[in-house]
């Protein structure tokens, strides 16, 4: 078949970037970013990058959900049956619940990832078929403070502002949020506007020395938490030195007299202590933002996943109100949306606080316009459980029955413990999902295929409130469905069974995000000017959309309140919902890996997404790490008032001291024996937004003795990869700790896939557990390799490929042993040297002397496979100014030249690599 | 004075190293004689298996010429097979009818190989493997016939073996059980030493039992008629049949004299019989503590220990001996020491590498070596044996044992 391309929309992060897909119709091939998306300009992340290695025949085979599949019992293996089977029993099992316990007993529980008509189509079969206001996202762990601070201050969620803005901003302030790595394409255009004006202040307010705060003017390292009390602080500074613009606040807002009380006792003095940041610092971020011409603040979850991450956003956007920067070409405060498709939820209303069109559920004239607009007189009138109370009210068994579609909650809740004992408890789990092996999976009683990335069709909005087209390029693989789909039918069978018309009969994605633009009529988000072929024509527009795109928002000086007035939020700082302790001494927040999304279940599918920060650790501060007499690499312990997560150690200087810090994708799916990182993070919500303090928990950190190692490796085809992954993934529990990772491929290590799989344990592990791990292996055989002291526990197992044994690497290992004991073997093993060069050394306990030193340097930049290494060996040679040290490494080596996104760890090792200046 | 007078019966390896300690702590104690009932001097027995293989002449394992006799004030009786002690007149009686009085008598006969009671043992062409003349013998078989035969999958059977292949004969080694050398080697590297031994061109008839040798029509033996341990009767083709089936210790002489024999003249730590303290024994015909040893080592410590008490002076005690192999085969490496199959109470550390052909199994009892096995890469023999027979604790350096003295 010929070659083809199909524009679409990258499911990653929030930025929205276009993607232009490139596939013979069965087959994606390829992808590279859309020149002509707004967002990207053909730009692509690490991510966006590989997106095409997420649909190759193997991840379509073996890593997506193929079938509808039932499981007769809960942990026995699920079996197929047929659509017509699947929907039939579904819609006859939820009428049975609806009728036995109300339709309330039935929660859904869906994710940022879908798109607007599918969030259209479960919002109506949860509030209009269904009956139950228990519909709720994944975005409640992400955006709800920023939804509700936006609304509490400017009475719309509704970013008022567009990336271009970034571009336009004299100062712009980072708060709580790492776009370095959580939004690489904004940070890229971060880079280039302030390498383009002279001047550009960036302020970072960080808890964590992230490679954003690297780049910063300034940055203040809060301690966690106190984000509240810092711009209450610098609010008082503004205000001391007369930077308020008082004819803007005179004219635009509200509240400002009762706010002034409250921060008139935060002084600079006293914010900068309870802070943990030099007073001097507060002073100049104050000077900074409130005299720059335009300002502009970027944040994320550092802000919204908190107690108070309502009163953390308001208190942010108190900075614009009261400076005036806002309404403005580059000054604004804009929410980086975490999802795709975030947005687009909230437009569509499909969650538990909210309506179609930014509508209120508990509203009695927003719910009597859905009422009428959808012809459903019994829509349910009040709020319903959001995501922590929908799991905690299936943990206690009043929601008998979960729907969970695009979303990974045995991985992605805080609390897990509750989490798993709410799946357990349920009469009834749906998982309607496209990817096969998520740790919910094995709660569902019934798993729907969804098609994904590349086979669906319909809009997403991303964070400057731009509405991009997904489209398919190629057909659902195996039986997948698009997910409007799904629920559209089995939404038909439950209306007939309670013998009434279909109430969702939309039979396109089209035709419901036509019903999706009529419910925006009249509202903020107004999109009844834009048309389907408008969006299939000119490409991306943002919304409001009544006569044409709207860029910014509030230029007019008027909000989106009654009364037009912006409200000052007046909320005293609140410490986080737990505290430190004795007992428990270390803030642990939790953050994203540059290469890695969420659950990591469509990330985790590329091998080359691995190679960056590609292991599960938790980062301690190494001041914090000698008094606790830990080591670097060492098992710990990280156990909060829930539950704990057992993970090596790494040092950091980059962590503050007392804090610590963990990627929030490492789920059960990765690390075995427990239930991920969420086991440790707590449920307390925000009051106003409902979202969880995911960003903070206080954790005791413990070395935990499990002296034991096993480390297990293989190289195999790449259609086998798949079920070696499976059958080590099948062995974690066996051990105290365990993780299961694939291996970023090298390129000279052509179509191969390799897995690592380290466990480590109190004692020698069972010779029987040893066997089934060689057998996984494929070293049962009488050609390999081996030393083996069975009485002490220590073997190692080794197998070349196939061909000259002379050259040949190892294709597999497995060694048993104390501690290292062996480990240099798996640096041996992924670097494919011939094994037999180490001769008779090759089985020893320790690498041999001559070897080693050209082992294992962490990859910095994925797209060209560059090293650290390679880099400083080749910086070494570069001279002149950082820049052109930069160039001439990029010029050299390639690296950062094509996503960009190790740009800022190439700047570091610039700075941190000197000339060798020969002597 | 009086000099004392002291016989020898046995002109081996283990009998001249005794004379050669004695004459250096009490040259001139004794008159000596010497009763050997091969025609040659000395030679290094170990050695004929490369005179075999063509690596070296006979000249050349001669360990002491006649000159070496003379310049001691030997008296030596070559090609006089002693038949006769007489203990109370204390006089030995070769069969030509010489005698020899004695003080001091030792009994170095050395051991004889046991010929397997099959029909055929007697026909020509079957021989043994154990002195110069069975050298010469095979080396002339093969430079006129082309079949061997050899029964016995041991250390000596495997080196006759392939020598005679690499004299141009097609041999089929018949061994007993299913392990080649199987007192010194375990399975593994048993089997990593057939397929090696395989891969040059020997044949293995390994778990058969000879039945009968079969005449051919001059009376020279034609084939070996087996038993496979499949239970099929075949025949293997040969026109030589060297019996490799394992050794003796010769008692003849000792038993004639009423001397206690049981597997070996009966001897204690100071080698003197336990029948007759004037009379000692050492090497291969010698038991001490039940062991009769068959490996040279052994016997150079016997030798040593009697030397001394010979001399007068002896305060030594042979207490048994820890005993290693190497095969004499060129290109395979391979050693064993003590007790390398290990049992119960043992702990055993494998390591193979079938790539580069190496095995090699270290047996720890009590933290202490007792026993090695290696096959293909044999440096480190040496520092095993050492460690073993010191009875190092070797916790300390357990985990890079393996890898050699370098390594620990």
């Amino acid at each position: 078949m010929s070659m083809r391309e199909t524009k679409s929309t990258c499911p990653y992060c929030g930025v929205g970037c276009g993607v232009v897909i490139e596939h013979d119709g069965a087959q994606i091939t390829g992808v590279r970013g859309d020149p002509d998306h707004p967002a990207n300009f053909g730009r692509l992340c690490t991510k966006g990058t590989n997106l095409h290695l997420t649909a190759t025949p193997v991840v379509l085979q073996h890593q997506r959900l193929r079938e509808p599949q039932k499981r007769e019992a809960r942990g026995m293996t699920p079996s197929a049956l047929t659509w017509d089977e699947a929907n039939r029993e579904i819609a006859d099992k939820l009428l049975a619940i609806r009728a036995a316990h109300g339709p309330d007993a039935i929660g859904i529980y869906i994710s940022g990832q879908l798109l607007t008509e599918d969030y259209h189509a479960f919002n109506k079969l949860a509030r209009a078929v269904i009956g139950t206001p228990h519909i709720d996202s994944n975005s409640r762990l992400c955006m709800s403070s920023a939804v509700v601070g936006y609304k509490q201050a400017l009475g719309a969620d509704a970013p008022p502002c567009s990336y271009e803005d970034i571009e336009a901003a004299d100062c712009v302030l980072v708060s709580g949020a790492n776009p370095a790595w959580a939004h690489p394409i904004l940070f890229r255009r971060l880079e280039a506007a302030r390498a383009a004006k002279p001047g550009h202040k960036l302020i970072v307010i960080d808890p964590r020395r992230t490679e954003t705060a690297e780049l910063a003017d300034l940055h203040l390292q809060i301690r966690p938490g106190t984000d509240v009390a810092l711009c209450h602080g610098l609010l008082h500074a503004i205000i001391w030195q007369g930077w308020t613009n008082d004819a803007f606040i005179a004219r635009s807002t509200d509240g400002f007299a009762a706010l002034k009380v409250l921060v008139r006792d935060w002084t600079p003095a006293r914010a900068a202590e309870v802070c943990g940041v030099k007073e001097a610092d507060l002073w100049l971020a104050a000077e900074w933002f409130a005299t720059s011409p335009a300002s502009l603040s970027l944040y994320c979850q550092g802000l919204n996943q908190s107690s108070s991450g309502t009163a953390k956003n308001t208190a942010l956007i108190n900075l614009h109100l009261a400076t005036g920067q806002i309404g403005r070409a580059g000054a604004a405060p804009f929410s980086l949306t975490g999802q795709p498709n975030a947005m687009g939820g909230r437009e569509s209303g499909g969650m538990a606080t909210l309506l179609p069109g930014h509508r209120d559920p508990g509203d009695a004239q927003d719910w009597a316009e859905m009422a009428a607009l959808w012809g459903v007189s019994d829509l349910p009138n009040r709020r319903g459980h959001t995501a922590v109370e929908m799991f905690e009210a299936a943990a206690r068994g009043e929601i008998k029955a979960l729907w969970i579609a695009c979303t990974n909650p045995a991985q992605s809740m805080p609390d897990q413990a509750t989490v798993r004992a709410a799946l357990e408890r349920c009469e009834l789990v749906i998982l309607q999902e496209a990817f096969a092996h998520t740790a919910t999976a094995r709660y569902a009683d019934y798993l729907l295929p969804a098609a994904t990335w590349g086979e669906k069709d319909g809009t997403v909005t991303n964070s400057e409130r731009r509405i991009s087209r997904v489209r398919a390029a190629i057909p659902p693989t195996g039986e997948a469905r698009a997910d409007w789909r799904i629920v559209r039918d089995i939404a038909a069978l439950i209306d007939a069974g309670l013998s009434r018309a279909p109430r969702l009969a939309a039979d396109s994605a089209e035709a419901l995000w036509l019903e999706h633009r009529e419910a925006t009529r009249g509202r903020d988000l107004d999109i009844t000017g834009l048309s389907w072929i408008t969006l299939d024509t000119e490409g991306p527009q943002q919304w409001p959309y009544v006569a044409g795109p709207t860029a910014r928002l509030y230029t007019d000086g008027r909000f989106a309140t009654a009364d037009g007035r912006a409200r000052f939020i007046t909320r005293p700082f609140q410490p986080t919902a737990e505290a430190t302790s004795p007992e428990l001494p270390f803030a642990l927040t939790t953050g994203r890996l540059r290469d890695q999304w969420h659950g990591m279940s469509r990330s985790g599918s590329v091998p080359r997404l691995f190679a960056h920060e590609g292991r599960p650790v938790v980062r301690l501060h190494p001041d914090d790490a000698t008094h606790l007499h830990l080591a670097d690499g060492q098992l710990v312990r990280v156990r909060s008032r829930r539950g704990d997560v057992v993970l090596p150690l790494k040092l950091d200087g980059n962590v503050a001291p007392t804090g610590a810090d963990i990627a929030m994708h490492w789920g059960d799916e990765f690390i075995g024996a427990q239930l991920g990182i969420n086991a440790v993070t707590q449920g307390a919500f925000c009051a106003d937004s409902k979202q969880p303090e995911l960003k903070f928990s206080a954790v005791a950190i413990e070395p935990v003795d499990l002296p034991w190692r096993l480390s297990a490796c293989a190289w195999v085809a790449a259609g086998e990869g798949p079920a070696l992954r499976e059958r080590l993934r099948a062995l974690m529990p066996r051990f105290g700790y365990a993780h299961c990772l694939p291996e970023p491929g090298r390129p000279n290590h052509g179509e191969k896939v390799g897995w690592v799989f380290e466990a480590a344990c109190a004692a020698a592990p069972a010779p029987a557990l040893v066997d089934e791990l060689v057998a996984s292996l494929g070293l049962n055989t009488p050609a390999v390799l081996r030393y083996a002291d069975v009485q002490r526990g220590r073997l190692r197992l080794l197998a070349l490929d196939s061909g000259n044994p002379q050259t040949a690497p190892l294709r597999a290992l497995l060694r048993v042993g104390p501690h290292d004991e062996g480990a240099w073997l798996v640096d041996l093993w992924r670097e494919r040297t011939a094994a037999a060069t180490l001769g008779r050394g090759l089985l020893s306990p320790d690498a041999p002397s001559t070897n080693g030193a050209a082992l294992a340097s962490p990859q910095v930049c994925n797209c060209f496979d560059v090293r650290e290494d390679v880099i400083r060996l080749t910086l070494a040679r570069c001279s002149g100014t950082p820049a052109e040290r930069l160039t001439q490494l990029q010029s050299e080596k390639r690296c950062g030249t094509q996503c960009g996104s190790c740009l800022p760890a190439l700047r570091r090792l610039v700075a941190t690599t000197p000339e060798e200046v020969p002597a | 004075m009086k000099k004392m007078k002291l016989v020898m019966v046995g002109n081996g390896m283990a009998g001249v190293r005794t004379l050669e300690e004695l004459l250096k702590t009490a040259p001139g104690l004794y008159d000596i004689t010497v009763f050997g009932a091969e025609p040659h001097p000395n030679y290094n027995r170990i050695l004929l298996s490369p005179v075999l293989a063509g690596e070296q002449t006979l000249d050349e394992i001669v360990l002491h010429p006649l000159s070496w006799y003379e310049q001691h004030g030997i008296t030596l009786h070559l090609g006089k097979t002693v038949t006769q002690v007489d203990r109370m007149r204390r006089r030995v009686m070769a069969e030509d009818g010489t005698t020899a009085d004695y003080d001091r008598l030792l009994i170095a006969t050395g051991s004889t190989p046991f010929i397997p009671p099959v029909p055929g043992k007697t026909l020509e062409g079957v021989i043994a493997y154990r002195d110069i003349a069975d050298t010469n013998a095979m080396i002339e078989a093969a430079a006129r016939f082309r079949h061997a035969v050899v029964i016995g999958g041991g250390l000596l059977g495997l080196e006759a073996a392939n020598g005679l292949m690499l004299r141009g004969m097609q041999v089929t080694v018949v061994h007993l059980t299913g392990t080649l050398m199987e007192r010194q080697l375990d399975t593994v590297a048993g089997d990593l030493l057939r397929q090696s031994l395989a891969d040059r061109g020997l044949r293995f008839m390994l778990g058969a039992q000879t039945q009968a040798l079969l005449p051919g029509d001059t009376g020279r033996v034609r084939a070996v008629q087996l038993k496979t341990s499949a239970g099929d009767i075949v025949e293997v083709p040969a026109d030589l049949v060297v019996m490799a089936a394992g050794i003796r210790p010769n008692t003849a002489l000792a038993e004639s004299a009423g001397l206690l024999c049981n597997r070996g003249i009966v001897v204690t730590d100071t080698l003197q019989t336990v029948t007759d303290p004037r009379v000692y024994a050492v090497g291969e015909c010698a038991a001490h503590r039940g062991i009769a040893y068959g490996l040279v080592a052994p016997l150079f410590e016997q030798g040593q220990v009697c030397a001394t008490h010979l001399a007068q002076s002896g305060i030594g005690r042979y207490l048994g001996s820890s005993v290693s192999t190497k095969l004499k085969v060129t290109g395979i490496d391979l050693f064993s020491a003590g007790n390398f199959t290990g049992g119960p109470g043992t702990e055993v550390i494998v390591m193979s590498d079938p790539i580069a052909g190496v095995y090699k199994k270290l047996v720890i009892q009590d933290d202490r070596l007792v026993g090695a096995c290696l096959y293909g890469d044999t440096v480190d023999g040496g520092w095993y044996f050492k460690l073993l027979r010191e009875g190092r604790n070797i916790a300390d350096i357990r985990d890079t044992l393996m890898f050699g003295e370098q390594a620990a």
